[in-house]
């Protein structure tokens, strides 16, 4: 422990030395507090009440954090924040444009939904097994993952996200738990393996790991740079985290296995990280050799579409046709990417927002209909048209949203990707886009005739009195029906007035292609 | 020296992939872990390979005056060591787990969250 | 694995690591050594120890539940980049203070504070595992 007292060489000139302002600290909010909120949860884990009530608080915060981040990003353009006070690149550095912390915004709002729901749906055994705390650090990771600006540190967040979901996963130990998380463990690892070989190729290749950095650099590689091997790897990687379509196996095996409130929690974040790693590396940094790829994408795209919405079609548990159609969704934002333009970026970027809006809603649904009939089994439901004519209301809207039915949220990101692909010369994409559209409306609208719409389960005469569905009532009433219904009107309000989410999207899309704001803000003047 | 580790890579993740691909549990926790170790090896060996020379740069040069070891590829990897560390463990309890209450470590037979033979959707309204 | 031997030494052994890996953890910041690698020498204390003499001993002299330690120590490094705040540096400044106590000058610093976090959190994640696992075998 030599004391600093005794060198002498002078290192100022290595170092930031612009004071931090107040705003600066946004940057690292989202990411500190819910390490440290997770930490204390962690601490006082036998303190079930008090667990759930300072998770949703802290929740709160940090959706209030990042509203304040967004609005300061908005104004004064994309932040860096850097480690350490030493300069970029050798600083770890989070940089912040509007594509992150969007996402993230988006992220923590579904996050506090899934917190309220789980007053009710995680019980004690489960809260003392540590479901807060693990929430809270996926929550650091996701974040984590989408504000960083350096490639390694976002395979560390990727893998903090991850090891929070193991927990959150096999949280009760149910066979078919165990079963699936043995899936998600085992191909996600790969996954992230790919992910690190990658990283390593690129440092290997460029001497820095700063995503502006390499931003500068990858127009003009080294001569002997491998860098198609590592953009494919890194597609790979991502794709997998993404689950898109011939590496998507682990999705629909494993999502429908954990309590309904940790599926909404993976369907709306999870996957869209991969999304925003794909843009943010494959489309940014490597812009020069996403022409070569973007073929290869866009038939991954409309094969993760198709496919995706036609295993939707061939299933009978609720969450497992979810778990498909989270995976039919992560095919239009590909669509998206593919493209390549800023009308495509822009598609994709809303499209992710309203995925995780949607998906999650649709899961905690599922989760009431399931909680309320004691079955996900569409054979055995039927009658909540006739017992709850506003949650099916509220259902039939996500329903339709998913299917990108005008004026809901997921029409005007179709609209774009549709026009965009047509504009392209793609026409097939466009085409595939549609397609899915259809097929997505049969497979929800089929959901919504045999729970909702009929009488009762198959054998039930319709309007038997016989058949009676248990109502929710008090607390767990309260704590179901508020997040379901809070998400439903945000699916309206994104529909009917998409406007300041298009042009957040717009933004952060022209960002993505030409990101000189993204590297003046690592870099400063020094550029 | 590099080239034996190349080598050395390689065969790693060949043993690796090949045990991954088994349908054992057990066989691909140690694919799992070659693989951990291979890409670390690998990092290891891009970061090029000198006797004990710490990458320290004399005073009054600008950058190492003779050749030294990377140092940031080694922390790399003293992170990932450290991340497939704790996944390790973690799938090993889990994997343990999961082979006393389903009674089984062929993943063939593991069935539980997908059941095999189930009846088709229903086809009419 | 019962012998008598080894539960007799066990004890002073547990002791003995668990005070080298303080040692390793505060000579780290100059030297090999560190957080990791002295928690890691820690959490192999309180393995043997449960090997030893049981679980449920181990518990008892840890007192706190293993994730719990490696929660403060998580808590612990996060906070060790709060006093940039005062500072008006970035997070994770590394800030030293040098107080004198007698004639001694110590070298106290935020990375210490981080090492520090870092020891309890693997020393509690570490400590957990294993006896989850040793107590696994049991029954």
């Amino acid at each position: 422990m030599a004391a600093e007292s005794g060198h002498s060489a002078d290192i100022t000139h290595a170092m930031i030395t612009t004071p931090m302002t107040a705003a600066d600290w946004l940057i690292i909010a989202p990411v500190v507090l819910p390490i440290m909120f997770g930490a204390i949860l962690l601490m006082l884990r036998y303190t079930s009440v008090r667990q759930a009530v300072m998770a949703n608080l802290a929740l709160a915060f940090m959706f209030v954090i990042e509203t304040a981040l967004l609005l300061h990003v908005a104004e004064a353009g994309p932040q860096t924040m850097t480690m350490g006070r030493w300069l970029p690149p050798f600083g770890i550095s989070f940089s912040v444009d509007i594509t992150g912390v969007v996402l993230s915004l988006a992220g923590t709002f579904v996050a506090l939904m899934c917190g309220l729901y789980s007053v009710v749906d995680v019980d004690a055994p489960r809260t003392r097994y540590g479901f807060y705390p693990f929430l809270m650090l996926m929550m650091a990771g996701v974040n984590g993952a989408f504000l960083t600006g350096d490639v390694f540190n976002l395979y560390v967040w990727f893998e903090v996200l991850l090891i929070s979901s193991f927990g959150l996963i096999v949280l009760g130990s149910e066979k078919a738990q165990l079963d699936g998380a043995i899936k998600y463990a085992f191909l996600n690892l790969i996954g992230t393996t790919l992910f690190l070989i990658a990283t390593g190729y690129l440092y290997g290749a460029f001497g820095t790991l700063n995503m502006a950095d390499i931003t500068r650099m990858a127009a003009t590689p080294p001569a002997d740079a491998p860098v198609r091997t590592i953009v494919v790897l890194y597609l790979f990687a991502f794709a997998m985290k993404a689950a898109a379509f011939p590496l998507n196996a682990w999705l629909p095996a494993s999502y429908h296995t954990p309590r309904i409130v940790v599926s909404a929690l993976f369907a709306g974040l999870l996957t869209k990280v991969g999304v925003y790693a794909i843009l943010r590396i494959v489309v940014m940094i490597f812009a020069a050799q996403h022409g070569l790829l973007a073929g290869w994408i866009g038939w991954m795209a409309a094969a993760t579409m198709l496919f995706g919405v036609l295993g939707a079609l061939a299933q009978s548990d609720i969450r497992r046709l979810l778990g498909f159609l989270v995976v039919s969704g992560i095919g239009s934002m590909l669509a998206g990417i593919a493209l390549g333009d800023s009308q495509g970026l822009m598609g994709a970027i809303v499209y992710a927002v309203h995925s995780m809006v949607v998906m999650a809603a649709l899961y905690l649904a599922a989760g009431i209909i399931g909680r309320r009939a004691g079955s996900f089994d569409m054979r055995e439901l039927g009658g909540y048209y006739a017992a709850s004519p506003w949650f099916a209301a509220g259902f039939l809207v996500l329903a339709l949203a998913v299917a990108g039915m005008p004026p809901l949220s997921g029409f005007w990101p179709k609209l774009v990707l549709v026009k965009a692909a047509i504009a392209a010369g793609s026409t097939w994409l466009a085409a595939a886009i549609l397609v899915t559209g259809l097929l997505t409306s049969l497979a929800v609208g089929r959901l919504w005739l045999y729970a909702f719409w009929r009488g009762g389960p198959e054998g039930v005469r319709d309007g038997a009195e016989s058949w009676k569905i248990e109502s929710l009532d008090g607390r767990p009433a309260l704590a179901t029906y508020t997040p379901f219904a809070v998400l439903v009107a945000l699916v309206l309000f994104l529909g009917l007035y998409p406007q300041p989410l298009a042009v957040f999207a717009l933004e952060g899309a022209s960002g993505l292609i030409a990101p000189d704001a993204y590297i003046g803000s690592v870099f400063g003047e020094t550029r | 020296m590099e080239a034996a580790l190349v080598f050395l890579v390689a065969s790693f993740f060949t043993a690796s992939i090949y045990l991954l691909l088994s349908k054992h549990v057990i066989r691909m926790l140690l694919g799992a872990v070659l693989l951990g170790n291979g890409v670390n090896l690998l990092i290891f060996t891009a970061g090029r390979l000198t006797r004990e020379v710490p990458p320290i740069i004399t005073e009054g040069f600008e950058v190492p005056n003779y050749a030294t070891a990377n140092p940031l590829p080694q922390a790399l990897i003293l992170t990932a060591i450290v991340i497939s560390f704790s996944f390790f463990a973690f799938l090993l309890v889990l994997s343990y787990r999961a082979y006393q209450q389903l009674g089984t470590d062929d993943t063939e037979e593991m069935r539980f969250a997908e059941p095999s033979g189930e009846a088709p959707p229903p086809q009419g309204y | 694995m019962n012998t008598v031997i080894f539960r007799t030494v066990a004890p002073y052994f547990t002791s003995l690591m668990v005070l080298f890996s303080i040692f390793v953890l505060l000579r780290g910041h100059n030297e090999p050594g560190g957080g990791f690698i002295g928690g890691l020498i820690a959490a192999s204390a309180f393995a043997i120890y449960g090997i030893a003499c049981g679980v449920q001993p181990v518990r008892r002299a840890l007192f706190f539940h293993p994730m719990s330690i490696a929660g403060c120590g998580l808590l612990l490094a996060a906070c060790s980049g709060l006093p940039s705040i005062a500072e008006r540096v970035p997070y994770l400044t590394g800030l030293w203070v040098f107080p004198k106590i007698g004639a001694v000058e110590l070298a106290l610093s935020t990375p210490m504070v981080f090492d520090i976090g870092v020891y309890l959190v693997v020393v509690g994640a570490i400590t957990s595992i294993a006896l989850a696992l040793e107590e696994r075998e049991r029954d």
